[in-house]
């Protein structure tokens, strides 16, 4: 926790810093808005001074303006370095294990050691036993357990070897046995990590399409305004009355859309930084506003619908048969059975049937491993003879044994495989004792998740290799809209090509070589940081967790940028009403006092309503850039729903806000005696 | 407001939509080249006109293309119709014998007939032979009508059509438009004004003597079937120089009623057409409400101000308390503020009142209404274009609020779409705040004054706005037929027109080329009441707070200085 804030601190301070070399025009000029700002505060400036110096305006009052005007420039600034530096401290503390490590690249037979930032593309280094990988690559000789807790967070280690779909590895993780020959994929400063660290600074980062669209539609509002002030002078010199330029400065900047325009990248920012602590890199900014469109998600069955592994959830006796016994007969047959499954039908027994694990070595009983040839596993006991297996091996055995299989049990097996479970026969003494049932046990919650991107109007599709009979009954139990049984890398390319051609984005999940074209064609496509080079090269993000489930998350922060980004240009264009009832009467009530009833905040003097209004606009950036980093709160509900709320809080609180504001500024700057 | 003028208010409305359903519902057909029951009559002769002209009614033009040729046409347009106005007194149908006009009045005619603004700077009995009113301003009445439905039926084949360069052909959009819309009504339009009063001869202008035994010249014309056209194409350019004030282009009540149902009943019946086009008529009604909101609004301020009048005049006690001056009493209060709501918000311009001696308030209503960018309802065809803009842009805004990037009708709003419908918003207005705040500080532009102070600027904002925003209307005062004027205005005409179709014919083509998001529950929803709330909010927050400044030294400070007992 004390660790945490200093490291605030030290951001907070960078931040302050940076809010001023950040003045430079040749940076100010990617934010159009704020350029603006500064180019009127460098007016009024100009004006203070001559006022200063020639004694013909009011150096307090134009005084004031400036530096509210140079304040909401810094405000803005401000902002945007605090999002940066705190991505930048994510990011950092993601690369820091990598850079000072020592590399061992082998030059023919011989290793030669290296920094590891000296390695290129394509060079070879061996890692062995407690070594740390120096960079992104592939394995291409070996096999090891690596440690990727420094990116994952996940302490259990994962096993790397050359080929398959377990070959890439990540620099700065660190091997825990064995070794591997590794080859370098990306140049230093070419990183997955580096090109991230690229999004969350504002000078590499290149704006996403919605970014480019809402800015011009700022710059539009920018010059419409513009225009209004400008033309304002000669109506004014038309109605006999003159109207100061420091004046007009400030009117036109409580117009133009500073609040947002101040907030844009800062926002667009904050959304790559909550993905990073959720250890998700992007390569672009456009992938995360894609994440927000997404109309399709495709989901694995394997690891994101279900766990991992099927378990034992019944026993089912054959007739004469009591459950007791078949549960008896199934552990005995599954105690050296180390398989998951196994161990699942151990622990059902235990559970349902108090069955006791026994000591295997104790009971002396021969375990008869499971084989190729005969397709069953079981147990020789003491003259019992106990065999599991699917139906037809079994019944292979049965006959064998002159015996047949009840009908009973297998309109059992056919029951349970018609609802997507693995049915397991058991045999003992050539009589076929009952069947287990193994199902896939669907995760908690998975469900309701699902429900949940129905209402956002998210379609859910089950990727399975599994038949359709079974995919049909998982896919009913998990509650996803749809399934694609069979899987194979091609009909999941044509099923990605199918719901863009409708005008679907498509966001999927892919670790394997297979999977890769699959992933370049989706609109957001997730690799597994485990998976291969490929698979990663062809998405357009990586998570370094590896979890699948990951991809529902991205999708809701991809929506939340999204909607930060609409209400607080709501809020800024909804500002601007508030903004004219202080000005507009203030600019005129010399020459047409009669104006006086426009003031209907009945702020104090036209000098304390026109600062109340340019302080408002200044205060109200900073205020908002908690909000504008933390992404406005999110809710799993159907665009009406949202809308209905989202307008409730920053549209019509945006038109609200600024009166209250501006009303107690003006009071307070009365009590201060600043009009 | 009394329970009288509440119930023609609400009869007008009425019979409004009621018209305006079926006729939306035949000009998709129509548009759409589907068969109609005009089809034995004028069906031969559209292909006529395709044979004449050459045109190859199946192919298809991109915006580019599309562009094009509306230019094209529209610029022919406009240098035939100075030319005619230069040799008029050459040509036949002159029983008057006027001559050439002056050239700088002949361009600015010609300009703002071809734009469909009809702004007046001449007085047609005075200087217009028959033949050109009949050959050079109905014709134009007609064609630069079909313009905007031909624009406004392309923006509506961009949203529907999917992933395709093309949006239609222009040439038999203007055709179709002209042949079975706008003639047809036109024709029964012109036989119930007949009906009424409405005069229609070539005869030479009548002397004849008054009771109290002086000489009175009548100006006489083919009228009736102009004044129809006038207000179906949302034209504006009166056959008098009263307009529908005098007599003789609106005799009565009835006439009245017709004139102002003319005026929106295209508009209107357009919005439904776009409903049937983008086979969701929920998508029209919404466009529709929204510009209810806004024009039962105007209407309501508007008739306030001028029932409560001007308490400078009832205090001198010559009058009662309503402002009645430069208002015809046979149509009285209500109907010259509904008048004048309707022929502001679209972009008519036709008036039956004198918009310069409406109360301060009472005026500040058709100067916001022509600012808001003509869309409320709108010009033919222009009003449907032109509140597409506004469409886009609150879809913009506030769609994004539910999280996803904006689309409309399935159709993403990316950054050139944005471009060009902040364009097609800036352009006019650039044309009206540097128009008037020119002409505010320099003589050519002072000295057309016929009030000072505030009034005076008002006068000078509206003619910019009439101008720029395609309407025609004038505020009197200003005596506009000056070389400053005429180019001026001209040159707003030309770019409030061509500078909102060309970045809209942009967003056609642009649109027409995207796919087709489908509707989910995760969709920006642009039906129901809160998007047409939303889209009036819009309207107005854009529209007007553009030109609050200016209205707020104008008509607005003017209106609170009259309360006090102040008057220019």
């Amino acid at each position: 926790m004390g660790k945490q804030s200093t490291l605030d601190r030290s951001i907070l301070l960078q931040a302050i810093k940076e809010s001023f070399t950040k003045l430079d025009p040749r940076i100010l000029w990617k934010n159009p808005v704020m350029l603006v700002v500064e180019i009127l505060a460098v007016i009024t400036t100009y004006f203070t001074i001559r006022d200063i110096f020639g004694h013909i305006g009011s150096v307090w009052f134009d005084g004031q303006i400036a530096i509210w005007l140079w304040i909401t420039v810094l405000f803005a600034n401000f902002a945007e370095a605090l999002a940066e530096g705190r991505g930048k401290a994510q990011a950092e503390t993601l690369r820091k294990t990598r850079s000072e490590t020592i590399a061992k690249k082998l030059i023919g037979d011989k290793t030669e050691n290296i920094s590891a930032s000296q390695l290129r593309k394509g060079d070879v280094v061996l890692v062995e036993t407690g070594d740390f990988i120096p960079g992104d690559g592939e394995v291409i000789e070996g096999i090891a357990s690596v440690d990727e807790s420094a990116i994952t967070g996940e302490s259990a280690p994962v096993i790397r070897e050359s080929g398959g779909d377990r070959s890439s590895v990540t620099g700065g993780t660190r091997v825990l046995s064995d070794w591997i020959k590794v080859q370098i994929t990306a140049n230093p400063g070419e990183t997955f990590l580096d090109r991230m660290i690229g999004l969350v600074e504002s000078a590499k980062r290149q704006k996403t399409p919605n970014e480019i669209a809402l800015t011009i539609l700022l710059i539009g509002l920018t010059i419409i305004f513009l225009l209004a002030v400008v033309t304002l002078e000669p109506y004014a010199v038309y109605s006999g009355m003159t109207v100061s330029i420091p004046v007009l400065a400030a009117l036109m900047v409580c117009l133009i859309p500073t609040t947002i325009g101040g907030l844009l990248s800062a926002i667009g920012i904050a959304g790559m930084d909550r993905l990073l602590k959720r250890n998700v890199l992007a390569m672009s900014g456009r992938a995360v506003e894609a994440a927000g469109d997404v109309g399709v998600l495709l989901l694995d069955k394997t690891g994101t619908i279900t766990l991992g592994n099927r378990m034992a959830t019944e026993f089912v006796p054959a007739p004469g048969v009591s459950a007791q016994m078949l549960a008896d007969a199934a552990q005995l047959s599954s105690l050296a059975d180390e398989t998951p499954e196994g161990r699942s039908i151990v622990v059902l027994a235990k559970e349902k049937y108090n069955l006791r694990e026994r000591d295997i070595n104790s009971l002396g009983a021969n375990f008869i491993p499971f084989s190729a040839h005969t397709r069953m596993s079981g147990v020789d006991l003491r003259g019992r003879e106990i065999r599991k297996g699917a139906i037809d091996s079994i019944e292979r055995y049965l006959t064998e044994k002159g015996e047949t299989m009840a009908p009973e049990v297998k309109s059992v097996v056919e029951e349970i495989a018609k609802k997507g479970g693995t049915p397991l026969v058991v045999a003992e003494d050539a009589k076929a004792l009952g069947v287990i049932y193994l199902k896939d046990v669907i995760k908690g919650g998975i469900s309701e998740r699902f429900a949940q991107l129905r209402r956002m109007g998210i379609k859910t599709v089950m990727i399975t290799g599994d038949n359709p009979l079974t995919a049909a009954a998982i896919a009913a139990e998990a509650g996803v809209d749809d399934f694609l049984a069979q899987a194979t890398p091609e009909n999941k390319l044509t099923l990605i090509r199918e719901y863009q051609s409708k005008g679907s984005l498509v966001a999927m999940t892919g670790d394997g070589t297979n999977d890769a074209p699959a992933l370049a064609q989706s609109d957001v496509g997730v690799a597994m940081n485990s998976g291969t080079q490929a698979a990663k090269e062809a998405g357009n993000m990586v998570d370094l967790d590896s979890n699948p489930t990951k991809l529902i998350e991205i999708v809701e922060i991809g929506k939340q940028l999204l909607m930060t980004r609409g209400a607080l240009t709501t809020f800024s264009i909804a500002n601007d009403i508030a903004k004219y009832f202080a000005i507009i009467p203030a600019l005129f009530i010399v020459t047409y006092p009669e104006l006086r009833v426009l003031n209907i905040m009945h702020l104090a003097t036209p000098q304390s309503a026109i600062l109340s209004a340019v302080i408002f606009n200044a205060l109200i950036i900073i205020a908002l850039v908690p909000l504008a980093l933390r992404g406005i709160a999110y809710r799993p509900l159907g665009a009406n729903a949202i809308l209905r709320r989202n307008l409730l809080i920053y549209g019509l609180g945006g038109l609200i806000a600024p009166f209250i504001g501006i009303k107690l500024i003006d009071m307070l700057l009365v009590a201060l005696g600043l009009n | 407001m009394t329970g009288n003028d509440f119930l023609q208010l609400g009869f007008y409305l009425i019979i409004l939509v009621l018209l305006a359903l079926p006729l939306g519902r035949y000009m998709a057909k129509v548009l759409q080249g589907e068969k109609t029951f005009v089809d034995t009559v004028l069906g031969p002769l559209e292909k006529l006109v395709y044979r004449v002209c050459g045109i190859d009614s199946d192919k298809e033009m991109n915006w580019r293309e599309y562009a094009v040729s509306l230019m094209a046409f529209n610029i022919l347009g406009i240098v035939t119709l100075f030319i005619l106005q230069m040799i008029q007194g050459l040509l036949p149908f002159n029983p008057q014998g006027f001559s050439a006009m002056r050239w700088d009045l002949a361009l600015n005619t010609a300009v703002s007939f071809a734009t469909n603004t009809n702004w007046q700077a001449y007085s047609g009995e005075s200087t217009m032979s028959y033949f050109t009113q009949m050959a050079g301003l109905t014709v134009h009445n007609f064609v630069s009508a079909a313009t905007g439905i031909a624009v406004a039926v392309a923006m509506i084949r961009g949203f529907t059509r999917k992933q395709v360069k093309t949006i239609g052909n222009f040439w038999v959009d203007l055709t179709r438009s002209t042949l079975k819309i706008l003639l047809p009504l036109s024709i029964v339009g012109a036989l119930l004004l007949v009906s009424q009063g409405v005069i229609q001869n070539l005869s030479p202008y009548l002397t004849v003597n008054t009771f109290q035994g002086g000489s009175q010249t009548l100006a006489m014309g083919p009228v009736a079937s102009q004044e129809a056209i006038k207000e179906l194409g949302t034209n504006g350019g009166g056959f008098f120089n009263a307009n529908s004030a005098h007599p003789f282009e609106n005799p009565t009540p009835f006439s009245n009623l017709l004139e102002m149902l003319f005026i929106l009943v295209i508009p209107v019946g357009l919005t439904f057409t776009f409903g049937h086009m983008v086979k969701d008529t929920k998508q029209g009604w919404v466009l529709f409400a929204a510009a209810l909101i806004l024009f039962v609004l105007m209407t309501g301020v508007s008739y306030s101000s001028e029932i409560a009048g001007n308490p400078l005049i009832s205090k001198i006690g010559i009058s009662g308390a309503s402002a009645m001056e430069g208002k015809e009493v046979r149509f009285g209060v209500v109907n010259s503020a509904l008048f004048a709501t309707i022929t502001t918000v679209t972009s008519c311009g036709a008036v039956n009142t004198m918009h310069d001696s409406l109360t301060p308030l009472g005026g500040l209503i058709p100067i916001l209404a022509i600012m808001l960018g003509e869309c409320v309802f709108g010009g033919v065809g222009a009003g449907l274009y032109s509140i597409f803009t506004f469409v886009i842009l609150t879809v913009f805004i506030v769609g994004l609020m539910v999280g996803r990037t904006p689309e409309y009708l399935g159709k993403k709003i990316e950054g050139f779409e944005m471009k060009m419908a902040v364009s097609a918003v800036l352009i006019p207005s650039t044309c009206i705040l540097l128009g008037s705040a020119l002409a505010s500080v320099i003589p050519a532009g002072t000295s057309s004054l016929a009030n000072a102070g505030p009034h005076g600027l008002s006068e000078m904002l509206y003619a910019f706005s009439s101008a720029s925003g395609n309407n025609g209307s004038a505020f009197a005062g200003l005596s506009a037929n000056t070389y400053f004027y005429n180019i001026a205005l001209s040159m707003a005409m030309f770019i409030g027109r061509f500078g909102v179709i060309l970045p809209l014919l942009a967003i056609a083509g642009s649109m027409a080329g995207k796919k087709v998001t489908p509707v989910s529950a995760g969709t920006f929803q642009t039906t129901g009441g809160l998007f047409a709330g939303l889209l009036a909010g819009v309207i107005v927050i854009i529209g007007a707070l553009t030109f609050f400044p200016a209205l707020a030294l104008g008509p607005i400070v003017e209106q609170l200085m009259m309360w006090v007992g102040k008057a220019f």
